[in-house]
């Protein structure tokens, strides 16, 4: 699962709303190589809409998104 | 990728609206789209150049001058469109907000033009109400009219009217 993943990036996203979540992994994204992997936290719950979406979006994948201790752990991964 | 991936999206937004309420609403969707890769466009119109206000004074007629004093200041000084108290309502928004943790107006805006919205305002309202390009912050695209706007609407995916 999650835990044999190595991120090339740990994003901390704890405390920010709609729409900074989304908007700081969509500007990290360039940072990792594609096939690299986002790790982010958030605290927000709409971020488990919105990361999906944008993910569908841009063409990205959301490897998992999970509720871990009342925070929300996304596995982000560059596709192009 | 195929092909159809490679072309951007767009969205265009028209702000006609100066209320703090519906600025927000605006640039969360602005900052939003830019983030989900789209091409994003924002006309501001009417009492929706208050979001591309500094605090200069401004007027040259008479009521070019009273719209400049009631109608003054920059982004900072928009109310509510419920419950604006005279000011105050603008106060308790803002401390609500703040408690929640939600990112302020101002640097939502700033936001936008750091993801690359275009911002243009609408050369007839500033005419109208005489507010100069220098009353502008910087950033700001060069004014335009309506067929630059509807021009860009028609190549849009996704359109909004605030």
């Amino acid at each position: 699962m999650s835990d044999d993943i190595k991120p090339d990036l740990e994003l901390d996203l704890k405390g920010l709303l709609c729409p900074l979540p989304m908007v700081k992994v969509s500007q990290n994204i360039a940072n990792v190589p594609v096939g690299g992997i986002i790790r982010a936290v958030a605290t927000d719950p709409g971020a488990m809409a919105d990361i999906p979406a944008w993910a569908k979006s841009t063409g990205n994948e959301v490897m998992s998104a999970e509720k871990v201790d009342g925070q929300f752990v996304f596995l982000v991964k560059r596709v192009k | 990728m195929p092909e159809v991936m490679e072309r951007k999206k767009k969205m265009t937004l028209v702000v006609m609206s100066g209320d703090f309420d519906k600025l927000f609403g605006a640039f969360i969707i602005a900052t939003g789209g830019a983030a989900m890769g789209m091409e994003v466009t924002m006309f501001f119109t009417f009492w929706g150049l208050r979001a591309l206000r500094n605090t200069k004074p401004t007027g040259k007629t008479i009521f070019g001058r009273m719209l400049g004093m009631m109608y003054g200041g920059d982004i900072t000084k928009s109310n509510p469109s419920k419950f604006s108290f005279g000011g105050m309502g603008r106060w308790m928004f803002g401390k609500m907000m703040a408690s929640n943790n939600v990112a302020k107006l101002v640097e939502l805006r700033d936001l936008a033009i750091t993801l690359g919205v275009g911002l243009y305002p609408c050369q007839m309202s500033m005419d109208v109400m005489e507010f100069p390009a220098e009353s502008f912050i910087e950033g700001v695209k060069p004014a335009v009219g309506v067929g630059f706007m509807l021009a860009e609407a028609e190549e849009s995916a996704v359109q909004f009217f605030i």
